[in-house]
């Protein structure tokens, strides 16, 4: 009973931000409807008894992600009218990938897969079981292949990333902290002894 | 009905029991520092208002309360009245994990140390959204800063966790206790094995409250106030609870992690509930000992220490751990 309330809940509270993410003007809005989802949908995962990955959702996604989208999209400076402009010419296009898209979801996510009677309810776990430690068994074990592959292309797509934005150019200042570590006195300050003038 | 009516009632008032006994220590947190810092700088500090001062921060939660409440023009108005319950929510939130006394704990949840770290890491919500929605450029610098700050030393604090994580073999703080237990005491708790990690850990933790030396999100000097600058009254005064509370927590996860929580530091004196607030109130101290002593950090060498000193040193010293583990180097880890 509680668990159902709290399931509609927090679906209702998914979609309500799903929605807003793509109907709210203002980007930064936007981006913090987005967060709610995220936490919501958390809160899923959380009635799935799946702890680790709704506790990852937060740390990741709202934690770290999503403050980074944030800080770019806070920074811009963005002109809704100037987006708006050629909106009419667009739509055909909008329609016919849009109608593709919804072909291509509703042969995955219909009545086949995620009906009723094709999935069972979640089974409940005695209180001493870990979820993180079965994700981890099974991550490094049966599927150590997969796992090992994407975090080799994740690690491609960072040293990328970093090469891309790594470019000497005038603009850029920086210090050497070793050189400003290394400076000492004598190279900075010269004393000078001046006699002073006789009296008269 | 009844016996969850009744379960209910018992959870709220164990939330109370630690949620008026913090308030209360956060009020003081800002006597003790005004104190401690005063002593420091041989002054002597507040001691108007009731013996030795002792009534100062219930004078000043009054005058936060009379104080007029201003939204500024050009502001977003929900998003400015939202910010300062972001801020003080997760602070809060996470002691609901913290293990006071072998049984005493709120939640013992099984990925309490996942959760205290996702909860840290949503305190920069307020300030972002302060920041943003007082619409000044003040504020919005603060933000900025405070935004690529704590993301940053959110890393190095993660990788510490990992290597507690690994020592103990558990996610659950009450268990990560359990696993200092020694028959050598003090030097059974992890600080002595994580020595580099709990340095990192706790200086990541100061960067994570934005306080000195890492406090440039206010920057007085530079910035006014930082992402509070357009803050006044209550709201205002929700931030400085929110970075209190934060304080408190930090110090609270460092004597739990690192120091063995209610743990005695001698074999043949017993635990207990004291030995957990004498370590947090140590790591406390620490805090205020430090705004007292270091001079604010320029900005590009609080990057440059979070992402190229902390972050490889712990990568390496969790392998370290990990190599102690698995060869069951004794004394921490023989069992």
């Amino acid at each position: 009973m509680f668990e159902q309330v709290l399931f509609y809940a927090f679906s209702g509270l998914v979609l309500f931000a799903a929605v807003m993410v793509i109907t709210v003007k203002n980007p930064v809005h936007a981006a913090l409807c987005l967060v709610l989802a995220f936490f919501s949908s958390s809160g899923l995962w959380l009635l799935l008894e799946a702890e680790f990955l709704a506790i990852t959702l937060v740390l990741v996604y709202v934690g770290a992600v999503m403050v980074l989208f944030l800080f770019v999209v806070m920074m811009l400076d963005i002109n809704i009218a100037e987006l708006r402009e050629g909106f009419a010419s667009y739509v055909p296009v909008a329609v016919l990938v849009a109608v593709v898209m919804l072909a291509l979801l509703s042969t995955i996510v219909g009545h086949v897969n995620f009906g009723v009677d094709s999935i069972q309810g979640v089974v409940p776990h005695a209180s001493d079981y870990s979820n993180t430690k079965a994700l981890g068994m099974s991550m490094y074990t049966d599927f150590i292949w997969p796992f090992e592959i994407a975090s080799v292309i994740l690690l491609v797509a960072i040293v990328a990333a970093i090469t891309l934005t790594l470019r000497k150019s005038r603009q850029t200042k920086s210090a050497n902290p070793s050189n400003q570590v290394a400076v000492e006195s004598s190279d900075r300050v010269r004393l000078v002894k001046v006699p002073s003038e006789p009296q008269e | 009905m009844p016996e969850s009516i009744l379960t209910i009632t018992i959870i709220v008032i164990k939330i109370l029991a630690i949620m008026l006994p913090l308030m209360a220590a956060v009020a003081y947190t800002t006597l003790i520092e005004r104190k401690v810092i005063g002593y420091m700088q041989l002054r002597v500090g507040p001691n108007r208002v009731g013996p030795k001062g002792l009534l100062q921060p219930i004078a000043d939660a009054l005058k936060l309360m009379c104080k007029e409440f201003i939204i500024p023009t050009g502001s977003s108005r929900f998003l400015f009245l939202l910010a300062p319950v972001l801020a003080l929510g997760p602070a809060l939130a996470a002691w609901a994990v913290i293990p006071f006394g072998s049984e005493m704990v709120l939640a013992d949840i099984n990925a309490g140390l996942l959760y205290v770290l996702a909860l840290t890491s949503l305190g920069v919500y307020g300030i972002i959204i302060a920041g943003w929605a007082s619409n000044s450029k003040y504020a919005f610098l603060g933000a900025m800063r405070s935004a690529a700050q704590i993301v940053s030393y959110e890393i190095a604090m993660g990788f510490s966790l990992v290597g507690v994580l690994v020592a103990a073999g558990s996610l659950n703080l009450g268990d990560i206790i359990e696993a200092q237990r020694g028959s050598l005491g003090i030097l059974n708790w992890f600080w002595l094995p994580l020595l580099p990690l709990f340095f990192i850990y706790f200086i990541s933790g100061v960067a994570e409250t934005n306080r000195a030396p890492f406090d440039v999100s206010e920057g007085e000097s530079e910035i006014v106030a930082g992402f509070h600058v357009e803050y006044a009254g209550m709201a205002f005064a929700l931030f400085f609870l929110a970075e209190y509370a934060n304080m408190i927590l930090i110090s609270a996860l460092t004597a739990v992690l690192f120091m063995g929580g209610w743990l005695s530091p001698f074999s043949w004196v017993p635990d207990g509930i004291h030995w957990f607030f004498a370590k947090t109130g140590l790591f406390l101290f620490l805090f205020l000992w430090f705004r007292a002593t270091f001079p604010r950090y320029r900005y590009d060498q609080i990057m440059r220490l979070g992402w190229k000193i902390f972050l490889p040193i712990t990568i390496v010293w969790v392998m370290v751990v990990a190599a102690m583990v698995v060869w069951k180097i004794p004394p921490w880890f023989s069992s």
